[in-house]
């Protein structure tokens, strides 16, 4: 069995698109010459620190800013009442009427809402000195009731993160299939199914742990400013659009700041952010007119950077026995932290269009309500809201399973889309445009072994072995290619959803590409240039990516909702097409032919029928000599296109772990991870496997090793990487992938995307596998992450009330 | 981060390390492979105003045998620890304790000096040397004296080292022919012990001759499972016997609460590593 | 506030060999390794993930080992030998055998991790010429990448491990250079 990534019959080896290229990128990285923000030393810099919160809630007293404005070295202090000119930060979604959006200033003015909120900041000439100084800023702050848990904040009486806005309750949002005209009345199917001795309802609630997207690299900040024009470097997934969010808030004009995402080591939705630190930097660089940097600790970005999931799923599902569901009723508590960043309260929201997974359910219902806790927001992370509701469906089928005594992988398949059925019309309202659950999952069941590792189960449990044996399954789609900007629209997003290319033809033969998705490690050099290579007939050596500077790739949405490849190519796949529609007729007129009978076929524009060719490379020239062209014509080549998807796109997949469970120590060891991705057509196999396995690891740690704590008093326990869990290269199995293709129907390259798979499916694969070894011994449940001590504790419980039972 | 300004001090013999001590007064601090004390600089959780390099003195990384002593360096680093062919040979214990600690990078520069001055209640080789019925050579303003690792450690992060005294050398008697085994339990491969459990035994005619069991992060400082040697002293080797010994290591003591586990957990674990810890040091599978 | 009362006896001046190249400096005695190669030798290859010593990301060769070099201070180097991710590649820009199995086997993703992965991977190989996928695993434990998920980065050390054992190629620890002095 394969355990490479497989390549489509279609996709001839002559072509660039399915080759395993290697990066384009690599040698700079490799070698240290990378361009980080960090590395960035301007002449005449200044450093800043900031002072920040130790309190979750508190009123700003007073702040004494003397001593540390007269330390050596020191340029400027400056609280929010110093900064009257700055603006409050930017929310991109207003996702409801009821939305209540609390002021985030890039400074604290009046209080602080959690640990890590900003009150202060020091310029310094060097950062050493900035951070000396900001020790001896004095603040003096009288410590307000915080509320941590998102429960409590519901609760009458809890104390109130935002008192001004007389609530915890952020938002509202619902949907529900009768509405939608997608289904029937969930309430009346929940009953009916009660009353039903033919039907099973089953009630959970789940819980999804706050996690932090972990990148690498800290944020770093560098404004240079000049009365004319201000450049700021920034460590952001997301150069365009904060160029736009800052002009929106701050002191600055749009065509007046550029901003340059220069290398980036790593975002994973994590630095999809318009942050208080970006603006901070930008206002004190306006203030100083003189380069300022910032560069954040590990341990500030664990207490400043938007954390992720953190959701209260209660869940219904009913179902006939035979295992067909019936109706299926999510109810989320979504926890938003003390503000709003520019997705945090549409981040729950994304997962109502996703409980549904790959399943036919004719009745179904989504509601959130967003609250608001004395914690850092939440935000983006690798998946945003559909693993979230990955993980409550995925968990609920085996549940049914469970339940009704039926293999996992059968309940799913009563209920999944059957090839024949695509497009289907799903009962969330999206249409999946292709796929084949029945294929990618008999191939995984198959490198899986799976009948062998279920008798092996069954052996262990029956000589109650110490070491028990979980199979854990995850069928799962994955809502990717944000977005159809249409939709936008309709759930009163604030921008668009399109994607922007140029392409700029040399006069020498060489191919600038610029797009406006941002890589920020996702390979976009040598997959662009792989498409380009394959429209164009230019080699792919000779094709470079510009992207990630406001002023040099003008125009972009950037990177993230796996929509690179599948929105951001097809940009580039249009801007090529415009050209070869440009070149074509000053081929002809070169090749001394009419247009019509001229046509082009890897790299040469032929003259039908004829031996008489030019290529590519000389219109190039010639346009640029512009010496012999069409009377007329714009001796130009270059080209734009702006690409706004019709629909998203759906990849899929199975994905199985066998995994141990020591019942002495509670240690979850991964044995064996396989999983088929369907990601439609394969532009680069080894990038695709980089993906899924890095997604993976994310969503092993999520399930295993991660969390954010915070106490009752709202301290962040976990601010460093020696107490938030990180998964090591030993903490993470060897995966085995392989790759099955229905192509995209929704864009003609076919592809789907590939971005979130990894931290969709593996919590639900993991969780589930656990659940499977550990149900036999009465073990319900186990929250996330399934720690050793969370889990030894969850045998220890359901021991202690088995004994009860029969004692 | 960057740590607070201090000063910076590298004295070539221990009387000057010493007095530079002294001299510094409350606020000097010497470092030694700075794996443990750069980290708490960088974050700013202690601000010395001083720091007394112990890299420029002779002597410290040397490992030799003094009579059936094993005598190690303070500056001696894990990775010698856990490679060095003396230490193997005669207190195997301690090189696969200091095997386990932190990563390869940490126990490049890591001194055993420093980490047992250093004392955090989940540090491996508090355990081992204690296992070993080690002692440490202290140098300060009144002399040198040698400290049984029972008195050595007193509680969290307090060991018998005083403000102005240097850790130079750890005594271990030769274990040469005994099986040992070091079991740690981590939640990440990364971390520091939940608990982790020593073992050593003296085998001889099928019959354990003398049984050592220490553990790490059961309680302020690393702990002997007295009743878990009691019970293994002139007893056969076998399984059962093992397990129900081991069983016990956790019994009477109280151990700390965290995210990684609770008290009653690691008291379980205890057991667990112990019986583990056990078989493989007895070689009983 | 600690540290600013106290009068300073001040800058230090030190001496490593960075690269292959003999720099000298003056620096505060609480100035990292990590910052002095930044900061002061401009050699930004190496990089900062943490301030506990858990992500590795500032690995280099100390004396032809590795070591995180945000856990180590300027002083502490003073006379010593430092290899970094900028001084193992060929000066013509050929890649080490290493840096090679990491691009041959997509072991990096943003790059961020990458420099500290090489650089310890070159003292995993010379403690450990041909090691086990197990091995390998626990010699990068040290080594954080939230990208890859690891199994490239496994891959290419393996690869790199077979490359080594058929060539002679030196690294350039092992390369003499030209010793010039150079202050910054
Ligand atoms: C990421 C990470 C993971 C780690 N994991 C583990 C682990 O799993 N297990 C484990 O045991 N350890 C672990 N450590 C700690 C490591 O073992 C340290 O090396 C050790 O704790 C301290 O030794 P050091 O030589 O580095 O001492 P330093 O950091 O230099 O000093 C530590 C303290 O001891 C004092 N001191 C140092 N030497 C002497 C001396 N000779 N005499 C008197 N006082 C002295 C110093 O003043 C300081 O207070 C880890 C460290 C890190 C950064
Ligand atoms: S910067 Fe993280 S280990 Fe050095
Ligand atoms: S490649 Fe991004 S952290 Fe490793």
């Amino acid at each position: 069995m394969t355990t490479a990534p497989e390549i489509a019959p279609e996709q001839t080896p002559e072509r660039e698109v399915g080759k395993a290229r290697l990066r384009k990128e690599d040698h700079r990285l490799l070698t240290g010459r990378t361009r980080w923000t960090d590395n960035l030393n301007l002449p005449g810099m200044v450093h800043l620190a900031l002072v920040r919160s130790p309190f979750a809630h508190a009123r700003i007293v007073s702040i004494d800013t003397s001593q540390a404005t007269a330390a050596d070295g020191v340029v400027g202090v400056w609280t929010g009442e110093d900064l009257p000119e700055q603006g409050a930060m930017p929310i991109a979604w207003t996702v409801s009427e009821d939305l209540k959006v609390p002021s985030l200033l890039p400074l604290s003015v009046g209080s602080v809402k959690h640990v890590g909120d900003v009150v202060a900041v020091v310029a310094a000439t060097t950062q050493a000195a900035a951070l000396d100084a900001a020790e001896l800023v004095d603040v003096d702050y009288e410590e307000l009731p915080a509320v941590v848990d998102p429960l409590a904040a519901l609760e009458e009486g809890s104390p109130l993160v935002h008192p001004d806005l007389g609530t915890n309750v952020c938002a509202t949002w619902g949907m529900d299939s009768v509405t939608l005209g997608t289904g029937g009345n969930v309430e009346e199917a929940i009953s009916a199914a009660e009353n039903d001795p033919d039907q099973v309802v089953i009630r959970r609630t789940l819980r999804q742990n706050r996690i932090t997207p972990g990148f690498i690299e800290p944020r770093s900040i560098v404004v240079d400013p000049t009365a004319e024009q201000v450049t700021m470097w920034s460590a952001t997934q997301v150069p365009h659009i904060l160029r736009i969010l800052l002009a929106m808030t701050q002191p600055i004009e749009e065509h007046r700041l550029r901003v340059i995402a220069p290398d980036v080591g790593g975002g994973f939705g994590g630095k999809l952010q318009a942050t208080a630190e970006e603006a901070l930097v930008l206002l004190i660089a306006l203030r100083l007119q003189t380069p300022v940097k910032y560069t954040e600790t590990r341990n500030e970005s664990m207490q400043s950077a938007h954390h992720a999931r953190d959701q209260i799923q209660r869940l219904t599902l009913a179902a006939r026995r035979d295992g067909t569901i019936t109706a299926f009723d999510v109810d989320l508590i979504a926890d938003m932290g003390a503000y709003l960043g520019i997705l945090t309260a549409g981040i729950p929201l994304l997962g109502g269009f996703m409980f549904n997974g790959i399943y036919k359910i004719p009745a179904y219902r989504f509601f959130c309500t967003d609250v608001f806790t004395n914690k850092v927001m939440t935000d983006a992370y690798r998946g945003a809201g559909k693993p979230e509701a990955t993980f409550g469906i995925e968990r609920m089928m085996d549940e049914l399973a469970a339940e009704l005594g039926m293999d996992p992988i059968e309940v799913r398949r009563r209920n999944w889309i059957k090839p024949g059925e695509f497009p289907y019309a799903t009962v969330a309202g999206l249409t999946y445009d292709s796929g084949n659950y029945d294929q990618a999952t008999d191939t995984a069941l198959e490198m899986f072994r799976y009948e062998e590792l279920r008798a092996e189960q069954a052996r262990r449990r029956e000589s109650n072995d110490p070491v028990q044996l979980g199979i854990g399954v995850c069928t799962f789609v994955e809502l990717s290619g944000l977005a159809p900007s249409r939709v936008l629209g309709s759930l009163n997003y604030g921008s668009g959803g399109w994607e922007h290319a140029s392409i700029r033809m040399l006069p020498t033969g060489k191919v600038e590409v610029v797009s406006g998705a941002t890589p920020h490690g996702q390979g976009h050099a040598t997959a662009f240039a792989q498409l380009v290579s394959d429209e164009l007939g230019v080699p792919f050596e000779d094709i470079i990516l510009i992207a990630g500077d406001t002023a040099s790739s003008h125009k972009g949405m950037d990177t993230y909702g796996s929509r690179s490849l599948v929105v951001g190519g097809m940009a580039i796949v249009g801007a090529a097409r415009k050209v070869v529609a440009k070149a074509l007729p000053i081929a002809a007129h070169l090749l001394e032919a009419s247009p019509e009978d001229v046509e082009f076929r890897t790299g040469r524009f032929e003259v039908k029928g004829t031996d008489s060719s030019v290529s590519m490379t000389e219109v190039m020239l010639h346009t640029w000599l512009c010496h012999n062209l069409p009377d007329g014509l714009e001796p130009n080549l270059d080209s734009d296109y702006t690409f706004d998807p019709e629909n998203f796109s759906f990849p899929t997949g199975t994905h199985l772990a066998a995994v141990e469970v020591d019942t002495e120590t509670g240690r979850v060891h991964v044995r064996d991870y396989v999983c088929v991705q369907d990601v439609g057509v394969i532009v680069n196999p080894l990038i695709v496997d980089g993906q899924v396995q890095g997604g993976l690891s994310q969503g092993i740690g999520q399930a295993l090793f991660e969390e954010i704590l915070y106490d009752e008093d709202g301290q962040l326990k976990s601010g460093t990487l020696a107490d938030y869990y990180l998964p090591s290269a030993v903490d993470v199995p060897h995966y085995r992938t392989a790759y099955t293709v229905t192509e995209a129907t929704t864009n003609t390259l076919g592809v789907k995307a590939v971005g979130e798979t990894g931290t969709t499916a593996a919590p639900p694969a993991i969780v589930n596998g656990v659940l499977d070894a550990l149900r036999p011994l009465g073990v319900p449940d186990v929250t996330m992450p399934l720690t050793p001590v969370k889990v030894w504790s969850a045998i220890q419980q359901a021991r202690g009330s088995q004994e009860e039972v029969t004692g | 981060m960057r740590p607070v300004d201090f000063d910076y001090a590298a004295p070539e013999d221990i009387a000057g390390v010493v007095q530079a001590l002294v001299d510094g007064g409350d606020d000097a601090k010497i470092i030694s492979g700075g794996q443990s004390l750069m980290p708490v600089l960088r974050m700013r959780m202690a601000a010395p105003e001083l720091l007394v390099d112990l890299r420029k003195v002779d002597g410290l990384r040397e490992i030799r045998q003094e009579g059936s002593e094993l005598v190690i360096g303070a500056m001696v680093t894990h990775h010698t620890l856990a490679t060095d062919p003396l230490v193997a040979e005669h207190a195997g214990l301690l090189a696969q304790a200091a095997a386990t600690i932190g990563d390869a990078q940490i126990r490049y520069r890591g001194t055993i000096g420093g980490a047992l001055a250093h004392a955090d209640p989940a540090g491996d080789l508090g355990a081992a040397v204690l296992a070993l019925d080690g002692s440490v050579d202290i140098v300060g303003p009144a002399g040198e004296r040698t400290v049984g690792a029972a008195e050595f450690f007193q509680d969290y992060f307090t060991t018998a080292v005083g403000e102005d005294d240097v850790a130079v050398a750890v005594r271990i008697p030769s274990h040469a022919g005994w099986g040992s085994c070091y079991e740690k339990f981590t939640v990440v491969a990364q971390a520091w012990a939940v608990v982790a459990v020593g073992a050593t035994l003296r085998i001889a005619d099928g019959v354990i001759q003398e049984a050592k069991v220490a553990m790490a992060n059961m309680g302020p400082t690393p702990l002997r499972a007295s009743q878990v040697e009691a019970a293994l002293a002139g007893a056969a080797v076998d399984a059962g016997t093992l397990d129900a010994a081991g069983s016990r290591a956790g019994e009477g003591t109280n151990p700390p609460e965290d995210s990684a586990g609770t008290p009653e957990y690691r008291r379980h674990l205890a057991g667990v590593l112990a019986r583990r810890a056990l078989r493989s040091a007895a070689g009983v599978e | 506030m600690a540290g600013l009362s106290h009068m300073r006896s001040g800058m230090v001046s030190v001496s490593v060999t960075v690269d292959g190249v003999r720099r000298t400096a003056d620096v505060e005695p609480r100035t990292l390794l990590v910052h002095l190669l930044r900061e002061q030798f401009g050699r930004v290859g190496t990089v900062i993930g943490c301030e506990t010593s858990n992500c590795g990301a500032c690995t280099v060769l100390l004396d032809g080992v590795s070591v995180k070099s945000c856990s180590v201070l300027a002083v502490q180097a003073d006379g010593a030998t430092v290899d970094t991710i900028q001084g193992l590649a060929a000066p013509d820009g050929t890649l080490h055998p290493i840096q090679q199995a990491f691009h041959e086997n997509h072991g990096l993703q943003c790059g961020y991790c990458t420099p500290g992965m090489v650089m310890r991977t070159v003292s995993l190989l010379q403690e450990n010429p041909d090691p086990t996928e197990d091995e390998v695993r626990a010699g990068l434990k040290g080594n954080l990448c939230r990208c890859t998920g690891y199994q490239g980065i496994v891959k290419a050390v393996q690869a790199a491990a077979a490359a080594l054992s058929t060539s002679a190629t030196s690294t350039s620890a092992e390369r003499t250079h030209a010793a010039s002095e150079v202050t910054s």
